[in-house]
């Protein structure tokens, strides 16, 4: 058995090492989204000395983030409420459109394509979403809700063969194509979070962003959804960009990590490192907020305050207000990201000095 | 000194159109001063309600239906709605899990403590006012006096778990039970609350009974844990010893299911299938039909506590295991 593993371990490591350098399939460059909050036009209008003027707030969700995910890797981004990583998630599937940069799939930009264009790459691109209560509709059937994405993409298809792709998608997903006939309330959440999956995998994509696939589900059931995603990455040769909040989880199933605070990136690093040795400030925090099993006492870094509001950021560094390290640089100056010995990228004017 | 808090053979039911349901079954455990509890299970394992019917908070269609729940040797199941006003949020108060819902939006922070207060005390308005500063303060709110006079909704989701927890403080209770009370924020805030948490109930000698499905939480905070499946305490222990040591399968598939117990890439050692709907609850041992150690026994009949070490655990395959154990140690003899 540990024999079988191993070798499975070596295979694993040989076609890796085959396809280095990675192919990158999808880039973000530069990418800015902020959304108004002032309501409509008339909302907007203001009276001030004697004049009417039309004033403007924003929640600047988004300030320049550039990610590269390679084909294979699973690449996490992971921040507390309100840093921006779903946003990031929604922009890259097109769901939302960028304010300012661009999003390149295979080197193809895509964030200014119209929807008819966009169709191939829906096809390749597929999302799962965090609530499977909210994701799946109430009115269709398992079948249909499955068998919807598959003939819309594969117009020619018979009937016969969109059953058979169906089936096939459930029985791949651990759930008995026998009871596609029932709607999603039949379903327990994990059941549901599994017919997302196969929801995403019927169109046979290459790339699948997972909004906190697992967030909503049981711990037990964690471990199950996480395990398919996993397989299904290995007999797909799936690619992930996965979105969550939980860092053991990341720990598990990352091959990168991106980590975001207020709608930037402070760090990004291979799993491994980024859990050895963590570079910023804010990742070291968050690393050591983790409950682990095994201390008695939390030990944990304490940081001053609360994270500011994102409709006005703060000025240089968006970290500077809560970190220790902070200096009248940090104030004055946004860190651009710089690489570190062990592959990853830190933006930090503490760890580029050396003070940390 | 009697024990603070006793709960004995708890059968709370729900009537519904299908039929009743029990939701929880034959539960027993104590709770010393100052001791602190976790109740972990995954959701619908009947660990809220169990939290809700200490307080006897259990709303229609459910109902204590066997048992009693001593506080201080009195079964607050007798108790009139007068005297259970008495103990409810003033010797027990209870920490919700969503702050938002727990806080009255439309009476600022002070008003609500200060509410609180001058029901359970007759004390004046500005006295109850530097109590309720006081309190605020020891949670660590930054400038507690303009605080005050603010509305919950100008609170972040931690400055507002902070002030349920100082209003849950108010009266210097001798229990408080948290319902899953970080699983609405984040991590990094979620630290501070428990930390915070752990300090003022050693400060303060308060005994602690902390809900949750975080087996992390649990291991930095408590003494004690019980483990919930299907409206039944499976395990109960001192905590040290479920982490390192759990001897219930299910226990152990809980633990073994966390990222953090696997090899990074690895599959997660899952535990098949979902908890079953109390309404089609397995006969015999409940978790038999997902137990890798299932035995014949195991189908037909419900399992009773055998002591493991420091624990209690409710399962045929360790009272088997103990049994063979100690007919070889008679054999020696």
């Amino acid at each position: 058995m540990t024999n079988l593993k191993q070798q499975a371990a070596v295979a694993q490591q040989q076609t890796a090492d085959n396809q280095a350098p990675q192919e990158t399939l999808v880039r973000v460059e530069n990418l800015y989204k902020k959304f108004s909050i002032s309501g409509d036009f008339l909302d907007q209008l203001k009276f001030k000395n004697g004049k009417f003027v039309r004033e403007q707030e924003y929640v600047h969700a988004i300030n320049g983030v550039n990610l590269e995910v390679k084909r294979g890797e699973a690449l996490c981004v992971v921040g507390e409420s309100g840093c921006g990583k779903s946003t990031v998630a929604r922009t890259v599937m097109g769901l939302l459109s960028p304010t300012a940069g661009s999003i390149h799939y295979q080197g193809q930009r895509i964030d200014n394509l119209s929807d008819r264009q966009l169709m191939p790459y829906r096809r390749k691109m597929q999302m799962i979403f965090q609530n499977p209560y909210a994701s799946l509709n109430p009115r269709m059937t398992i079948a249909e809700t499955l068998m919807e994405p598959v003939a819309l993409h594969n117009p020619q298809w018979s009937a016969a063969e969109l059953r058979d792709k169906v089936h096939e998608v459930m029985f791949s997903v651990g759930i008995d194509p026998s009871w596609g006939e029932r709607y999603p309330h039949e379903f327990s959440g994990g059941q549901r979070q599994r017919i997302s999956i196969a929801r995403a995998l019927a169109v046979d994509p290459e790339f699948i962003v997972a909004d906190e696939p697992i967030s909503a589900l049981d711990v037990s059931i964690q471990a199950q959804v996480l395990n398919l995603m996993m397989d299904a990455q290995e007999s797909r040769n799936l690619t992930y960009l996965f979105i969550t909040h939980d860092l053991s989880v990341v720990e598990h199933f990352g091959t990168r990590v991106a980590v975001m605070y207020l709608g930037t990136l402070c760090e990004l690093a291979p799993t491994k490192a980024l859990f050895a040795t963590p570079r910023h400030p804010y990742t070291k925090a968050l690393l050591s907020a983790i409950p682990r099993l095994e201390d008695d006492r939390p030990q944990h870094i304490k940081l001053k305050g609360e994270v500011p509001t994102p409709v006005n950021l703060p000025s240089g560094c968006v970290f500077h207000g809560r970190c220790p390290h902070a200096d009248e640089r940090c104030k004055r100056d946004i860190p651009q990201l710089i690489a570190t010995s062990d592959g990853g990228q830190v933006a930090c004017h503490a760890v580029e000095e050396g003070r940390i | 000194m009697t024990t603070l808090l006793e709960v004995k053979n708890l059968e709370v039911r729900f009537g519904l159109r299908s039929g009743e349901v029990k939701a929880l079954r034959n539960i027993n455990f104590t709770l010393e001063r100052g001791e602190r509890l976790g109740l972990v299970g995954e959701s619908g394992a009947g660990k809220s309600v169990l939290g809700f019917s200490i307080l006897n908070l259990i709303s229609k269609p459910g109902y204590i239906a066997d048992g009693e729940v001593l506080f201080e040797g009195r079964n607050l199941a007798d108790l009139s709605a007068e005297e259970l006003r008495n103990i409810r949020g003033n010797r027990i108060s209870m920490i919700f899990q969503d702050p938002m819902m727990t806080l009255n939006p439309v009476l600022t922070i002070g008003e609500q403590m200060i509410e609180c207060l001058m029901t359970h005390r007759k004390i004046s308005k500005q006295d109850a006012r530097t109590i309720a500063l006081q309190k605020l303060q020891q949670v660590y709110i930054p400038s507690p006096e303009a605080r005050l006079d603010q509305y919950p909704h100008e609170l972040s989701g931690g400055m507002r778990q902070r002030v349920v927890i100082a209003i849950g403080l108010l009266m210097d209770p001798d229990i408080i039970i948290a319902d899953e009370p970080t699983t609405a924020l984040d991590v990094t805030i979620q630290a501070e609350i428990m930390e915070l948490m752990l300090e003022l109930c050693e400060r303060n000698n308060v005994a602690l009974i902390l809900i949750t499905h975080d087996l992390g939480v649990v291991s930095q905070v408590t003494q004690k844990t019980i483990v919930m499946y299907a409206g039944r305490i499976i395990e109960q222990g001192p905590t040290k010893e479920i982490i390192n040591d759990a001897q219930h399968p299910y226990t152990q598939g809980l633990m073994n299911a966390l990222p953090q117990m696997a090899v990074p890439g690895q599959r997660l050692n899952q535990i098949p299938g979902s908890m079953p709907p109390l309404q089609r609850i397995p006969t015999g041992c409940a978790f038999n039909p997902r137990c890798g150690y299932v035995l014949e026994v195991c189908k037909h009949n419900m399992p009773e506590f055998t002591q493991s070490g420091g624990c209690q655990v409710a399962c045929h395959m360790v009272a088997e295991m103990k049994r063979e154990e100690q007919a070889a140690r008679m054999q020696e003899v």
